[in-house]
């Protein structure tokens, strides 16, 4: 439908209703005016959609305690937020700053380390043939299915056998796993580093790890990209393993320390802004890594879709 | 075809590897444990201890007992609040046979934790047996689980329930203020006419239901050593069912969800007049409700027959020793102190609002001060009465996460129009004694 009404030109009842936004469409591809009322309906709904929760956050942020329950709860009253920042990374000798490093640490190097062996391993599983090839891709296909919560408490009896748990390997090790990242790698590093490559870097004596580090990992870049912001943001998120593993507070990341502040607002009701503020803090980092890393991002999902 | 037979095994092999190492674990871990903490001696050398707990500045107060005890070192380590992971961390522990010498436990999670075999009696100390008539009569009936000379956790605080109320509102509009559950709902049908609700009743809050039940001398569980009766429907508890019922039915108390934003907006806009509540709620409106400052005041809950002194509780915990522990002594020593030394609990008033559970604890020069936000009102002496007239017959069963979720799940039900709390009663019976057997828990007929 919207083929055939592209090329027409709007009617003039069309043009009266749109006045209002004249020289619109003028380059590209023109849709007709139903057809991109609905879609930007529809993507207007769901950015509302997603927007509201982040943008409430901010704006509680903002509040002092009194306001917070008082005022509109999605427009500003009187700005607090530089106080409420203050008063969160103080609270409790200053634990916050330090729960936000952890979760940069389990976070950041641990989808580094998860990418490179992931990267490895499905480059390896792609471009070499060796006995149990499939059986050792099929058992990680299996791992892709299985939820890492179900995981969690298997692992802490794991650790428990060897006295690991409550401490910093025993979220960090588990998260430099990363099934999914081995699939992706593998599928992306079959179409994108062409055997004759290979072959004449092989021919100019190059080793294989050097083969990989210099040319291979250069080609599946985008592939390498998608699953380190993947595991990033699962790492960053995981709630429940370190739920599990940790006690000690200092080793805590963001979202189980603002979980704990959260289960204590009856007895330190100052702690429900604390913990708001602290949210909002705890998502500038995950802004942060989309914002840097979404070029990347997109030509690795486009160049996925063409192959 | 073939990746997901090869994936289902793998998936169905992780729960078998988890079973292997569950049934192997807990055998190392009684045994070495059961044969060291059998007595409660003191050790030879020095001791250290671990302690787990969720209340906000705990770190503070173990501090100075580290300071005055060279010899008992405690580190401590917080959480989550019991049923936000604390609890099922535990059970982990326990499994795999490091659980922290003490840990932090609800009234209501006791018995939980008794069923599993995952505390040690601390009554067999001497000095434990010792402390007895320091602390609040039901308070010790509620961690000793009605074993004779047994003590499954020292008592650490209480909620006993009393009901705040807005004396302005109530002064204003010329209502008295209500001292029977008669004269509350007639002052409910006065405050409905002004437009505004007497009381709140959330639907989540079961912890609240059951501390009204309690203040009517019901019980929700009984336990005679070999097998648990279910009272989930008992005549006191319908009756109290029934009571609120009759409010919602006629639109005479709201029904916001506890603790949201809604919920404080009621309060703090006078839309709701009064909260019968525990000792720490005092804290909860002082927040939720800022701009009503100065216009609150709290008196006894009011009674089910004229004259009666009868009071409810809601909330509180234990300090227990964990199955496992080889310092009994030791970790007894520390949890006496921690629950009746002057200094600790009014650090743990001052820190965390923690109302002690001893009676000496009760008369703390903190707890005797005027609150401001209550018109300079003393209002803990009037929890310091309540808390002597809270029944010592009230126990809570092992499963009391699935009866909160059962019977909330049926009060929902209820307040949007299926079926009557007391049904919901019903079912959540029925439901509890299937839990129980479906934990091969022995339950009476």
């Amino acid at each position: 439908m919207s083929t055939t009404t592209a090329a027409v030109p709007p009617s003039a009842r069309a043009r009266a209703r749109t006045t209002g936004r004249k020289g619109n469409g003028r380059n590209g591809p023109r849709e007709g005016f139903l057809p991109r009322t609905a879609a930007m309906l529809v993507m207007g709904v769901f950015t509302v959609y997603f927007l509201t929760p982040i943008w409430w956050l901010l704006v509680a942020s903002t509040k002092s305690r009194g306001d917070l329950t008082t005022t509109n709860a999605l427009w500003f009253s009187d700005i607090q937020l530089g106080e409420n920042i203050a008063a969160v990374a103080s609270y409790g000798g200053g634990v916050l700053p330090r729960w936000l490093l952890n979760s940069v640490l389990y976070a950041g190097v641990g989808a580094l380390v998860a990418t490179v062996l992931a990267g490895m391993c499905g480059y390896a599983l792609a471009k070499y043939v060796f006995p149990g090839r499939e059986l050792v891709f099929n058992v990680v296909l299996g791992g892709v299915l299985v939820p890492a919560t179900a995981l969690a408490l298997p692992l802490f009896l794991l650790f428990s056998q060897v006295s690991a748990t409550n401490t910093f390997w025993s979220v960090f090790l588990p998260s430099i796993v990363s099934p999914f990242g081995v699939y992706l790698a593998r599928i992306f590093a079959a179409s994108a580093v062409p055997e004759e490559l290979l072959e004449a870097a092989r021919l100019d004596g190059s080793g294989e790890v050097r083969t990989f580090f210099t040319v291979s990992v250069r080609l599946m870049f985008p592939a390498l990209v998608t699953v380190f912001l993947f595991q990033f943001v699962a790492i960053w998120n995981n709630f429940f393993l370190p739920l599990i593993m940790l006690r000690d507070e200092s080793l805590f990341p963001v979202t189980l320390g603002l979980y704990t502040w959260n289960t204590q607002v009856n007895q330190v009701p100052e702690l429900r802004l604390y913990v708001l503020t602290g949210a909002l803090l705890s998502i500038v980092p995950l802004i942060i890594v989309f914002l840097l890393l979404q070029r990347f991002w997109r030509t690795g999902l486009g160049s996925g879709a063409l192959k | 075809m073939r990746i997901t037979t090869r994936a289902v095994s793998v998936a169905l092999l992780a729960p078998l590897a988890l079973a292997a190492c569950s049934s192997s674990d807990p055998g190392d871990g009684g045994e070495g444990g059961s044969t060291d903490a059998g007595a409660c001696q003191p050790a030879d050398g020095p001791v250290e201890l671990d302690f787990t707990s969720w209340i906000p500045g705990i770190e503070g107060v173990v501090d100075v007992w580290n300071e005055e005890n060279p010899d008992i070192q405690v580190s401590v380590q917080t959480g989550p609040n019991g049923n936000g992971g604390t609890y099922q961390n535990f059970f982990n522990q326990l499994e795999a046979g490091n659980a922290p010498d003490l840990g932090q436990i609800e009234y209501d999670a006791l018995p939980n934790f008794r069923v599993q075999d995952g505390l040690e009696n601390i009554g067999v100390c001497e000095d434990v047996a010792a402390a007895q008539d320091q602390f609040v009569d039901w308070t010790w009936a509620q961690a000793s689980l009605g074993e004779e000379g047994a003590l499954y956790g020292v008592p650490q605080d209480t909620g006993p329930m009393a009901m705040f109320y807005r004396s302005d509102l109530f002064e204003e509009n010329g209502i008295e203020v209500p001292t029977t559950w008669d004269e509350f709902a007639t002052a409910a049908e006065q405050v409905r006419e002004t437009g505004g609700y007497i009381t709140n009743f959330s639907q989540a809050d079961i912890n609240q239901f059951a501390g009204f039940v309690w203040q009517a001398n019901g019980s929700w569980f009984t336990n005679d050593g070999e097998a648990w009766t279910v009272d989930l429907d008992s005549a006191e508890s319908t009756e109290v069912a029934a009571y609120w019922d009759d409010l919602i039915e006629r639109d005479l108390v709201s029904t916001y969800p506890g603790w949201t934003t809604e919920w404080d907006n009621a309060y703090n806009s006078g839309e709701v007049w009064t909260w019968n509540s525990a000792v720490w709620g005092a804290n909860s409106i002082a927040t939720g409700a800022p701009d009503t400052a100065g216009n609150w005041s709290v008196a006894p809950s009011p009674q089910w027959s004229e004259g009666e002194q009868s009071a409810g509780n809601w909330g509180g915990s234990t300090i227990a020793v964990l199955k496992g522990s080889e310092h009994l002594y030791e970790a007894s020593q520390f949890a006496l102190w921690l629950n009746t030394s002057e200094e600790a609990l009014t650090m743990l008033n001052e820190e965390a609002n923690l109302y002690p559970a001893t009676t000496a604890g009760l008369e703390l020069p903190v707890l005797s001060e005027g609150v401001e936000f209550y018109g300079d009102q003393a209002i803990y002496d009037v929890f310091a009465e309540a808390s002597g007239q809270v029944s010592a017959d009230f126990v809570w069963g092992p499963t009391m996460t699935q009866v909160y979720n059962d019977v909330s799940d049926g009060f929902a039900g209820a307040i949007s129009g299926s079926g009557t709390l007391p049904d919901a009663l019903t079912a959540a019976e029925s439901s509890t004694v299937s839990a129980l057997e479906a934990q091969a828990i022995p339950v009476a007929e």
